[in-house]
């Protein structure tokens, strides 16, 4: 059965892989998406880095690369995730929405689809020893559970801050049998925890591979991330095609931090011109708050951790600490395929403040029966600020289930009974 | 001739470069640090422009380069310190910093300035030698600045070869395919050192990272040009006295 889901992917990814290969949104060979990419390391890096990129297409393009990829995504992800008809949701917003339930996957969240891959392509490469960097912890559990999956040594790197905030992961990660080590240096949080990934990979040149979470870092970690999350769309297209006769929704939406999910979402759609991509971004307390994470409103062209694109940044370049109660999308830079959506005019960006999030959080939980993580509910709160039509098809990525949140929607519930 | 080529022409050997961070310990210590380094014993000097993602610094440099942001340190404050420093600083400074300040400063404009003020050269780790060629080679030329690529014991001869062809001023030698400040063991870097001085490079060699005393500065000196000290440097200013005696105290140690 396994083998028969197998081929179905396979199959009907051929035809949007082909259309891909001619696209504006995929990276050149120096791993530029117009203006924004590349690859911004010192020469510690480049051994590493160039490692990666000479054999990441030819490592995911063997077939028995893809054999073990799809079997890890069905049998142990639990893929294909269901696209589900939200009908109490389409009936209040007076459209056709459909989820995509990557909150279903394995871990819960779509972070595994990606570190499932990475860790393949790790162990095809010959090493011994696994980094990786994390905000919230999701993108740390994940990369812990398949590390435990595969035997191999595990690492995460933490804000001291979000080590304190996030207890609950942590303790997920060293069950899994990670070594969770806390970044005490700059604001101790996501991006710091990334350079001292980055530092660790530096100092440990030959036998560890640093799975980045999100479509970030130097090519060709955007590209190959993006092309493991990729998975997403690629089932949305053949579901949508199963339930409404049509491959193509009106509109695709889902949050951004990073951007994995929504590069995940938007991948097979990038060059269908009739499909709206619409990306939700963290607006924190409100974009002009001062404690935002709205990069496309608040950024300026800069490069950080490797690659040229839109940051958060103070006028004299230093990056600056984002906000978002939402620790997954609290980062102050944004993947370059996304800021290259954004430039291009490809993508729509719109942004939610965190008083928006919990609403739609609280408002799919009390319609669908489905809590969704509060990155997640930002995409939702999109649905109060777009001009919906009854016959549209909208599809959502629900890229991850609430559980990890319920602290703050607890604090929620206590502070405000109307809700 | 640059100054660089003057003094790697004049001193062929034993050549100390040392490292420090504009606006540390003070916002204002900046000029007093490089009259220190200069006074006993520095023959070139690395000032280094804070960043708060400095990715290729260790945790020592890291907090002097926070320390020195809260400070207020920023790229136009700095021009405006060395507005007069060639009065006084006659050894070759080169900055050295990360590519996204200089991106909002404006890169040609930050050229400029530091060509204008009397900096002798670039170290810019996050510039890859593709991006380089591609953009900014003719602009920090145009300038008359020297540009000093980076090579570590991971790069190949090939490479190490192209790099030393587009770097002036000297070819900065990482010792370990580490981070600044590492306490790893020396002596497997020899073999490495001994390698680059066997393959006829055009640019003079100095060995960075590690460099934290007469011993490693003299083993790094034995096959190049000379050697780079950062983090320790650092260390020794943070013991709290005042910079001058702190820095004669230092370079004692490693010159005497």
């Amino acid at each position: 059965m396994s083998y028969h889901i197998t081929r179905k992917l396979e199959e009907q990814g051929s035809a949007a892989e082909y259309k891909l290969s001619r696209s504006n949104f995929v990276p050149d060979e120096n791993g530029y998406y117009g203006r924004f990419g590349g690859a911004y390391i010192p020469e510690m890096l480049h051994r590493n880095v160039e490692e990666l990129r000479t054999r990441y297409l030819e490592i995911m393009h063997e077939p028995s690369f893809q054999g073990e990829y799809q079997q890890l995504l069905h049998d142990y992800v639990g893929r294909p995730t269901p696209l589900y008809f939200a009908e109490r949701l389409s009936r209040q917003y007076g459209t056709q929405i459909f989820l995509k339930r990557e909150d279903l996957c394995h871990t819960g969240a779509h972070k595994v689809n990606n570190t499932v891959g990475q860790i393949l392509l790790a162990l095809r490469l010959g090493k011994k020893r696994i980094i990786a960097e994390t905000g919230a912890g999701q993108h740390g559990v994940a990369t812990a559970t398949v590390c435990a999956l595969k035997g191999i040594e595990c690492i995460v790197y933490m804000g001291e801050k979000d080590i304190e905030r996030q207890a609950p992961n942590v303790a997920r990660m060293k069950m899994l049998g990670a070594k969770v080590i806390p970044a005490t240096s700059g604001s101790k949080t996501l991006k710091d925890a990334t350079n001292e990934a980055i530092r660790d990979w530096i100092n440990n040149p030959h036998d560890t591979h640093y799975i980045i979470g999100s479509v970030v870092g130097p090519h060709p970690y955007p590209d190959m991330v993006a092309r493991f999350q990729s998975v997403i769309s690629k089932e949305v297209r053949w579901q949508l095609k199963e339930k409404t006769g049509s491959e193509l929704p009106g509109k695709v939406i889902a949050c951004v931090g990073g951007g994995s999910n929504a590069a995940g979402a938007f991948y097979h759609f990038l060059d269908e011109k009739s499909v709206e991509l619409i990306a939700v971004e963290a607006a924190g307390e409100g974009v002009h708050s001062g404690k935002s994470a709205a990069t496309t409103q608040l950024g300026r062209d800069g490069v950080l951790h490797g690659s040229r694109s839109l940051v958060m940044q103070t006028e004299d370049g230093q990056v600056v600490e984002p906000h978002s109660i939402s620790a997954g999308l609290d980062y102050p830079g944004i993947g370059p395929l996304h800021a290259h959506l954004f430039d291009s005019g490809r993508g729509r960006f719109l942004s939610a403040t965190d008083e928006e999030a919990l609403k739609a959080a609280f408002e799919v939980a009390k319609l669908e029966g489905i809590i969704p993580a509060l990155e997640s509910a930002h995409a939702f709160s999109a649905l109060n600020q777009l001009e919906l039509k009854k016959e549209e098809t909208i599809v959502i990525c629900l890229s991850g289930r609430g559980d990890k949140d319920l602290a703050t929607y607890m604090r929620v519930m206590e502070q405000n009974d109307e809700i | 001739m640059s100054r660089l080529t003057e003094l790697f022409t004049r001193k062929k050997n034993n050549v100390l470069n040392v490292y420090c961070t504009a606006g540390y310990p003070e916002l204002n210590s900046t000029l007093a640090v490089m009259k220190a380094l200069q006074n006993n014993g520095a023959d070139l000097i690395e000032l280094g422009m804070p960043y708060s993602d400095p990715l290729a610094d260790g945790p020592v440099i890291q907090a002097s380069g926070t320390k020195a942001l809260q400070n207020g340190m920023t790229i136009a404050t700095l021009f405006e310190q060395l507005a007069d420093f060639r009065k006084e600083i006659t050894v070759p400074v080169v900055l050295m910093g990360y590519l996204n300040p200089l991106l909002q400063y404006g890169f040609e404009k930050f050229c400029a300035k530091a060509a204008e003020v009397g900096i002798d050269g670039l170290i810019i780790p996050d510039i890859p030698m593709f991006e380089y060629e591609k953009e900014y080679a003719a602009v920090i030329q145009k300038q008359g600045l020297d540009f000093i690529f980076l090579v570590t014991p991971e790069t190949s001869e090939e490479r190490i070869k192209k790099l030393d062809s587009l770097s002036t001023g000297f070819l900065y030698a990482v010792s370990s395919s580490s981070i600044t400040g590492s306490d790893k063991d020396f002596s497997p870097v020899e073999s490495y050192l001994q390698r680059l001085q066997g393959m006829g490079l055009k640019n003079p060699v100095l060995v960075g990272f590690g460099i934290k005393d007469k011993a490693t500065f003299a083993m790094a000196a034995k096959y190049t040009a000379g050697a780079i000290i950062g983090s320790a440097y650092i260390k020794a200013l943070e013991n709290g006295n005042d910079v001058e005696t702190a820095t004669k105290e230092f370079l004692t140690g490693i010159l005497r």
